[in-house]
């Protein structure tokens, strides 16, 4: 299980816990999260800021 | 959109690119051009508030230089270039020595920090920090500095001083506000974040002022209106943000807070259009990044021969203050809203209502997990 960090404004999405509350269940690796999905905190989309591995 | 000169972007921040990405995804042919004051490199600016303890350098906190994206995107970058002066009938705009055409303009200038004037010899030496080139500076005068004065107990006020405690330096915070960022948080929460911040290492110094900073032995002298004075190594200045509608005049721009425009982010000049941390839109100046973003998709689409209004959903402002985790939701005015707040050890949950509904909220501590459940119900902003 991996974390990722938006580059944007640093949310940091964590694979283990997923984001149960946009129906991302808990150990969804970050490539299965859909690519229309936008960071919860900025709205930046996923392909166009990438997140990175921390 | 057709003399061919295409659309042509000032400013190189979130909004200008974030804007060129948006264009590109949807038209691959038309000329785009890039006009920016700095380097152009890509950096993210609320990274700059909490870069300190992550151990960056300025040239870390470059994510993607000029040329790179630009090349990507094909787009004509023109780096190092101010301009100073928009044409609006003949659709040009000029640096001091050279002119471009234009189909569509964007402005997309930001927003600069204001400075109070303030007496003593050290007033000048007084940093913000709202820029890469900022940032590079505050690094270099920052070295082993012990203390750091801050002033403003505001947004970037409370993220900055959070971020130098946690990188070891003792820091000061001073304002005439009674409690901390008292524009986004009602008393509880600003009572909350200000006890974490103690907690963490951060002195306030509120209902007060700084009457003068002036350059000591070893630092400065940062003088408060109650006769206290505070030996510093570093005073930094952060008590907010004015947009740059500079270009206003040339062209005759309407400006309330920022550029006017109305939901197509559309000036009162044809043609003209202004986006981010730059712009009044639809009455709003929201200088956040999530407004970018909805902005940006909807001028994109505009420029792209769809014309296509903004709407703002609820947009809640996560605070990058770690010893105290925040989320605001500020409501759209302050008229006849009525906070409830419920308080615990470990939170606190404020909501705000306006004629028995939820118009906004402030969340600290645990209560931030109830942010989206919370958004859900809330109205849009337009």
């Amino acid at each position: 299980m991996k974390q990722w960090q938006c580059i944007v404004c640093g949310f940091i999405y964590d694979e283990a816990e997923g984001l149960p509350d946009e129906g991302i269940a808990p150990g969804t690796a970050w490539d299965d999260i859909p690519d229309d999905w936008l960071c919860p905190d900025c709205g930046v989309t996923k392909s166009d800021f990438e997140m990175v591995e921390i | 959109m057709s003399s061919g000169a295409g659309i042509l972007v000032i400013g190189s921040g979130m909004a200008g690119y974030t804007l060129l990405r948006e264009i590109r995804k949807l038209d691959s042919d038309v000329a785009l051009t890039l006009i920016c004051a700095d380097s152009g490199d890509f950096y993210s600016k609320p990274m700059l508030s909490n870069a300190l303890a992550a151990n960056k350098t300025a040239e870390q906190l470059v994510t993607q230089p000029a040329a790179a994206i630009t090349d990507s995107l094909n787009v004509k970058l023109f780096a190092h270039t101010r301009i100073e002066g928009i044409d609006s009938t003949a659709r040009q705009v000029f640096s001091a020595d050279q002119s471009w055409s234009y189909d569509a303009l964007v402005l997309a200038t930001g927003a600069n920090p204001i400075r109070l004037p303030m007496a003593g010899d050290g007033a000048d030496d007084m940093l913000s920090v709202n820029h890469l080139d900022d940032y590079r500076r505050f690094r270099q005068q920052l070295g082993n500095a012990g203390h750091v004065a801050i002033i403003g107990p505001g947004l970037i006020g409370c993220e900055f001083a959070n971020d130098l405690v946690a990188s070891g330096t003792q820091v000061s915070i001073i304002g005439p506000d009674a409690w901390p960022i008292s524009t986004l948080l009602p008393e509880a929460g600003g009572r909350f974040l200000q006890q974490r911040l103690e907690a963490a290492g951060v002195t306030f110094f509120l209902g007060n002022s700084v009457e003068s900073v002036n350059r000591a032995t070893n630092g400065f002298d940062v003088a408060l209106k109650n006769g206290d004075t505070l030996p510093c190594d570093l005073v930094l200045s952060a008590i907010g943000l004015r947009a740059d509608s500079s270009l206003a005049e040339s062209a005759g721009l309407d400006t309330g807070r920022g550029y006017r425009v109305d939901a197509y982010l559309q000036t009162n000049r044809d043609g003209i259009y202004a986006l981010g941390d730059c712009a009044e839109v639809n009455g709003f100046n929201l200088p956040f990044i999530m407004p970018i973003m909805f902005a940006a998709r909807a001028l994109a689409k505009t420029l792209s021969g769809q014309a296509s209004a903004v709407s703002y959903p609820a947009m809640p402002v996560a605070i990058k203050t770690p010893a105290c985790p925040l989320v605001v939701a500020p409501p759209a005015t302050h008229e006849s809203n009525a906070w409830r707040v419920e308080t615990s050890p470990f939170g606190v949950k404020a909501l705000c209502y306006r004629d028995e509904s939820l118009v906004g909220f402030a969340l600290a501590g645990d209560a931030v997990s109830e942010k989206q459940a919370l958004t859900r119900t809330l109205p849009a902003v337009f």
